[in-house]
């Protein structure tokens, strides 16, 4: 909670609001902190608590378009004239939670109930499990290389290097990555994200209150929320990837921006090879051919055509689940990146989610109707 | 020489769930089932009460042939569970239709065999506690 509340207050500042502004809240995913061993922060009803809040929406879950999914709830909240400023946030406690015995699957889980009845009793017990079959298969079918896949890593690291806030920061090279130990193959440690103690807060305001703000507006241009095809870990059609490609279709119908127009991609890699299916499904290179399209780096490097995951990605910056891609596409927007800053950014994508959970989001350099 | 279906140090048990105990229960007596509309004809799992195609009401459990074709798998190293061994998740689909598909393990196969997508493979079954886990090894292994 102490996280949250620094988030918060900080982001509402920001804002050029003050607390009595605020009249919504969302989160994901809501409910319990503590039971949740560190994936989810405090309750939405919590934080209304702390703050003494009257609020005329309130929002808090783990379903929906994946983490953004709350944004994006945010802003229907605003549409729909139900509330004016609407704090989103999103804490994790892994770190903290990672020293406990309570993080471990194979120790924590009792029996499979939910979607793990038919994944845990096989020892599937690790997302790392569920991601490693489509990299597997995908790399069976289109020749993807880990030296490919790597490139993720790498890219993730050397923007990181000019983060001040990220987790690791020293330079890695591709040697220390094929090095790396194997998790599930053929997903290594350094395919996989970094568990932190984090909170990233936002403030989603209606399109009116963009000329009043004391900052430039990344204005929500268009988001995908569309869910196509089974909801599943293991029995989605196309195992090369993922809900990403519904998401995706949904997204570019609801734009007349293109994937062409898009100026820095900031891409959700709780496991590298997730970063891959949305370049991908989000139209940046073709089914199959996203190993080739990042072969070497140069691509999505931050002097590349299509620089990605900017501040260091969940790989190197740390776990923020989502918000940190979304944090990170408000501030290039508004050309505070520093060093890492990417010249003349004004289309970024941000996706959140990976597996049967998925939702995107075009956001633009100030209101543009 | 028989295979060796017990590799995990822990096996986490499913939980009891009367839509799906059927499926937990179906090796005993040697047979792998799946849910299958009667009136379609389509298996589905997991296993529905109506047929996700044509949503019947009348699912019932039947015996498939056992053998299936890896889709894809992967070799888990990490030791969630100190002391595991490296083993081998892998995710199979049924011969009798395109997209009756199971995460499973694969057994009897070194870990660093080449070819395993694409493999043939057939069902046995691992009992503990009444519940008989359909595991897969080569086909006529």
């Amino acid at each position: 909670m102490d996280l949250t509340l620094d988030a918060a207050l900080e982001a509402i500042a920001d804002a050029g609001l003050t607390r009595d502004d605020i009249d919504g809240i969302a989160t994901y995913p809501g409910g319990d902190a503590v039971g949740s061993n560190g994936f989810g922060g405090p309750s939405a009803a919590a934080v209304q608590d702390a703050l003494r809040l009257d609020l005329n929406y309130i929002y808090g879950s783990g379903e929906g378009s994946a983490q953004l999914g709350s944004i994006i709830e945010a802003s229907m909240a605003i549409s729909a004239g139900l509330a004016k400023h609407v704090l989103v946030f999103r804490t994790v406690t892994e770190s903290t939670m990672q020293g406990t015995k309570n993080r471990n699957p194979g120790a924590s889980m009792q029996r499979a109930g939910g979607f793990t009845q038919f994944l845990a009793p096989f020892g599937a017990i690790s997302a790392t499990n569920w991601f490693a079959q489509v990299a597997q298969l995908h790399m069976h079918k289109y020749g993807t290389t880990r030296e490919q896949l790597g490139q993720i890593a790498l890219t993730c690291r050397t923007n990181a290097g000019v983060n001040p806030r990220a987790v690791y920061r020293d330079p890695l090279t591709m040697d220390d990555y094929l090095n790396a130990r194997m998790i599930s193959s053929p997903l290594c440690l350094l395919d996989c994200d970094v568990p932190v103690d984090g909170s990233t807060a936002m403030v989603v305001s209606h399109v009116d209150y963009a000329k009043d703000a004391p900052h430039v507006a990344a204005h929500i241009n268009a988001v995908g929320s569309a869910q196509y095809g089974r909801p599943s870990w293991d029995q989605y059609e196309d195992m090369t990837s993922m809900l990403a490609q519904g998401v995706s279709k949904h997204l570019w119908s609801r734009t007349d921006l293109k994937p062409s127009d898009v100026d820095v991609a900031e891409l959700y890699d709780g496991f590298s090879i997730i970063t891959l299916a949305w370049l991908e499904a989000l139209g940046f290179c073709a089914q199959g051919e996203g190993g080739a399209f990042i072969e070497g780096g140069q691509r999505i490097a931050r002097t590349g055509e299509l620089p990605i995951n900017t501040h260091g990605g969940q790989l190197s910056e740390g776990r923020l689940h989502g918000y940190g891609h979304v944090y990170e596409a408000v501030v290039q927007l508004r050309g505070d990146a520093g060093e890492r800053q990417i010249p003349n950014a004004e289309v970024i994508v941000a996706a959140n989610g990976g597996g049967p959970i998925a939702g995107a989001m075009l956001l633009t350099k100030g209101i543009s109707n | 020489m028989a295979i060796d279906l017990d590799i995990l140090t822990v096996r986490i048990p499913p939980q009891d769930d009367p839509e799906t105990a059927f499926f937990w229960a179906s090796g005993e007596d040697g047979k792998l089932r799946f849910k299958r509309c009667q009136s379609c004809g389509y298996y589905s799992h997991p296993p529905t009460p109506r047929c996700p195609k044509c949503l019947s009401g009348e699912m019932v459990p039947e015996v498939v042939s056992g053998k299936a074709t890896v889709l894809s798998y992967t070799v888990n190293y990490q030791q969630w569970v100190p002391g595991q061994e490296p083993y081998i998740i892998g995710l199979v689909t049924m011969d009798e239709q395109d997209d009756l598909r199971l995460t499973t393990n694969l057994v009897g196969i070194p870990i660093d065999a080449e070819g395993i997508i694409g493999m043939k493979v057939e069902v046995r079954f691992l009992a503990r506690d009444d519940i008989w886990y359909p595991l897969f090894v080569p086909e006529g292994a």
